[in-house]
């Protein structure tokens, strides 16, 4: 089997590196964009021994919103299916009272991804087709004390989601929005998650693979999550202020 | 976390983690002593420190392949299955695989694995060129049978006490399809497996199922299985469409633990008792695919559950050729009298002996898994004498509770081994649950 190319925006993250190699198995070609591309090296190289496929580098600073034109036009070809799993949590203490740090997740999390997809729908569109996927988060479904700058921010990235599937439903471009709940990856390393909402990246990749190709709109990866979040986001906000979760 | 090797058996807590990094690897030792860990097929304690297990997952990446020699380079961490499904579709397969494809690399090393081509081919040890290892300091030393010999020698078998293996080359072995021809024949006792062993020593891959339950006259009845990668003008037709096999099987997954009930003499009795029948009958010559030959029980996710929640132990020795009809016998009815048969009892003819620490000797090696029990802890100790009378010694990636005596006096290579640790300080930075309990 083989495909057009995927692109990975933020290929640093495991999350996009497991999707990358998901799509590569498949023999699709691959795009790692990333700061400092180059120390990507192996993964490419270990891709390419692995599954075949032609995979190249590209230096992508997500915050640096005028380089993404020229980036998007440097890349070999428009990429099929972009992937975009750039993101960035901090520390929710931090995040409150250091602006400059909320700023920054705020930044990566919805600025940064948001014109960046913004640019490959407006590609995808006039080509007539294509698909986009969105790396959100569950935090996004409603913001919570313990990490509503990152929620904030990701709630965001969804809505901006929802509003380009909306637009270009009836342009041939699809749009995914993957919510995964935990995620045993870098950024949550040393946390201790419980082993039943923890999803490990590669099983998430399966999961997203999977509901690109049904066109599926918004998948939670852990079907469970659907329901915690369903439950958290129709708690009454009287009582919801007075809750630590 | 909470952790064990295969068998679930011993579990403990140990402070696990993962680093990215060689830098990050050689920062861990800052915590004391530690033990690498790949994908946890040991059965026992070998890749567990209560204080400090490092895994190696994150050292995951193939790094180069010679079309011409068949030399693959890559990390530690990276699991042999993946690299049966990056090279097998170009013709290459593993020059020496156990019994599982889900170990990695640089456990394959540590253990020295066997495969059912011991006998010719020797342990995956042979196949490998060379070694980058982590030692004690946190520098990284490259060793292959000219450069650093010792330290080569040492690793391929040596649990992972001399240091941490990083990266390495292997060997694999040019295959034109991913079938395996395979001639398989009942024999009725003991004597009738050995010999049938002896008369297959031009086999490229021989094994036998023993049953372990038999007694008297059929004491060691066996189905003997032997195997050669199928060329491709011997293949087939209608299988050579697809060459190199068939799609891996679809997994099943034992999601809970038996209840220890379901295992029992009479149980397993009949199972052994039905599968030599069936095997018997259908013995003869089949074109059986890679994945089933060779890992028959990867299709069953999490098999290790069906000895029930106190986990499981496997018993295995290598016993050398003059002793081993003998030594055979006795721990056959040891094991028959004590009713305490297991599905999984393995027979296979082993050639030269490998590394330092290797397992392998030539001569026969005999593997046995039992439900944990306090009754078969006191029948293993039984077969531990059985083994050390017979001149035998035992596989250290299957065991989870020998003795440091019996470990020691079947094995005087230990101390020469404990003694080279001492001398690089390999014994105070590489430590394992059972390097400790073996002092080794």
């Amino acid at each position: 089997m083989s495909g057009g190319a995927v692109l990975i925006l933020g290929a640093r993250s495991d999350i996009g590196m497991a999707i990358a190699r998901a799509y590569a198995a498949e023999g699709h070609a691959i795009q790692l964009a990333a700061r400092k591309a180059d120390t990507l090296e192996p993964e490419r190289n270990d891709i390419t021994l692995r599954h075949g496929v032609d995979v190249t580098l590209h230096e992508l600073d997500a915050l640096d919103y005028d380089s993404h034109a020229t980036f998007l036009d440097s890349l070999p070809t428009l990429p099929d299916i972009a992937v975009c799993a750039v993101g960035y949590m901090g520390e929710q203490s931090d995040n409150e009272t250091d602006m400059q740090a909320a700023r920054l997740v705020m930044r990566s999390n919805f600025e940064g991804p948001a014109n960046l997809l913004a640019l490959l729908a407006n590609r995808f569109e006039a080509r007539g087709s294509g698909t986009l996927i969105g790396i959100s988060s569950v935090a996004g479904d409603r913001g919570r004390a313990t990490n509503y700058v990152y929620g904030s921010a990701k709630a965001g990235f969804t809505a901006f989601l929802s509003g380009l599937r909306n637009r270009l439903a009836k342009r041939g471009v699809h749009v995914l929005t993957v919510k995964p709940g935990f995620v045993a990856t870098k950024m949550t390393e040393g946390m201790d998650l419980p082993e039943k909402l923890t999803a490990d990246p590669d099983k998430l990749a399966r999961s997203v693979l999977r509901a690109a190709k049904m066109r599926r709109n918004i998948i939670y990866v852990k079907p469970v999550w659907w329901l915690v979040m369903l439950i958290i986001r129709n708690i009454p906000e009287a009582i919801f202020k007075k809750l630590s979760i | 976390m909470k952790l064990s090797g295969w068998g679930r058996y011993p579990v403990a807590y140990c402070r696990l983690t993962a680093p990215r990094t060689p830098d990050a690897l050689a920062e861990a030792r800052s915590h004391g002593p530690l033990i690498a860990r790949g994908n946890g097929r040991a059965y026992g304690d070998s890749a567990m420190n209560e204080d400090n297990t490092v895994s190696t997952r994150h050292f995951n990446r193939l790094i180069a392949f010679d079309d011409s020699t068949g030399q693959l380079t890559a990390e530690a961490g990276v699991l042999l299955g993946d690299v049966i499904d990056a090279f097998l579709p170009r013709g290459w397969f593993p020059a020496v695989t156990p019994g599982t494809k889900y170990v990695t690399l640089g456990g394959m090393a540590a253990a020295d694995v066997h495969g059912k081509n011991h006998h010719i081919d020797g342990g995956f040890g042979k196949t490998i060129d060379w070694l980058d290892i982590m030692g004690p300091d946190g520098t990284i030393t490259r060793a292959s049978r000219d450069k650093n010999a010792e330290l080569f020698d040492t690793t391929i078998g040596g649990m992972g006490l001399t240091g941490v293996i990083l990266r390495l080359a292997i060997r694999l072995r040019r295959v034109e399809t991913g079938w395996i021809l395979q001639h398989s024949h009942a024999a009725p006792n003991l004597t009738a497996a050995m010999e049938a062993f002896e008369a297959a020593h031009d086999a490229p891959y021989s094994v036998a199922w023993i049953d372990c339950l038999s007694t008297s006259d059929a004491l060691g009845r066996s189905i003997v299985m032997l195997g050669e990668h199928a060329p491709l003008d011997r293949l087939p037709t209608r299988y050579r469409q697809i060459p190199f096999g068939p799609p891996p099987r679809r997994k099943r997954n034992l999601p809970f633990n038996l209840p220890a009930f379901a295992l029992n003499r009479w149980t397993v009795g009949t199972f052994n008792a039905a599968y030599y029948r069936a095997n018997a009958r259908n013995a003869g010559t089949t074109y059986v695919p890679w994945d089933t030959y060779f890992y028959p029980l990867d299709g069953i996710l999490g098999w290790n559950r069906i000895y029930g929640r106190r986990g499981f132990v496997q018993f295995q020795c290598v016993l050398p050729d003059d002793t081993a009809r003998p030594g055979l016998e006795a721990l056959l009815t040891a094991t028959a009298e004590a009713g305490q048969g297991s599905f999984l009892a393995v027979l296979k003819k082993m050639g030269p002996e490998g590394g330092r620490l290797s397992f392998p000797m030539p001569g026969y090696t005999l593997a046995l898994d039992f439900p944990v029990s306090d009754k078969v802890l006191t029948l293993m100790t039984q077969l531990d004498r059985i083994t050390l009378d017979h001149g035998g010694r035992f596989y250290l990636a299957k065991d989870a509770r020998l003795s440091r005596d019996m470990f020691h006096a079947a094995d005087p290579r230990a101390a020469t081994f404990a003694a080279m640790r001492r001398e690089t300080g390999a014994d105070t930075a590489f430590v394992s649950m059972q390097s400790e309990r073996l002092g080794l």
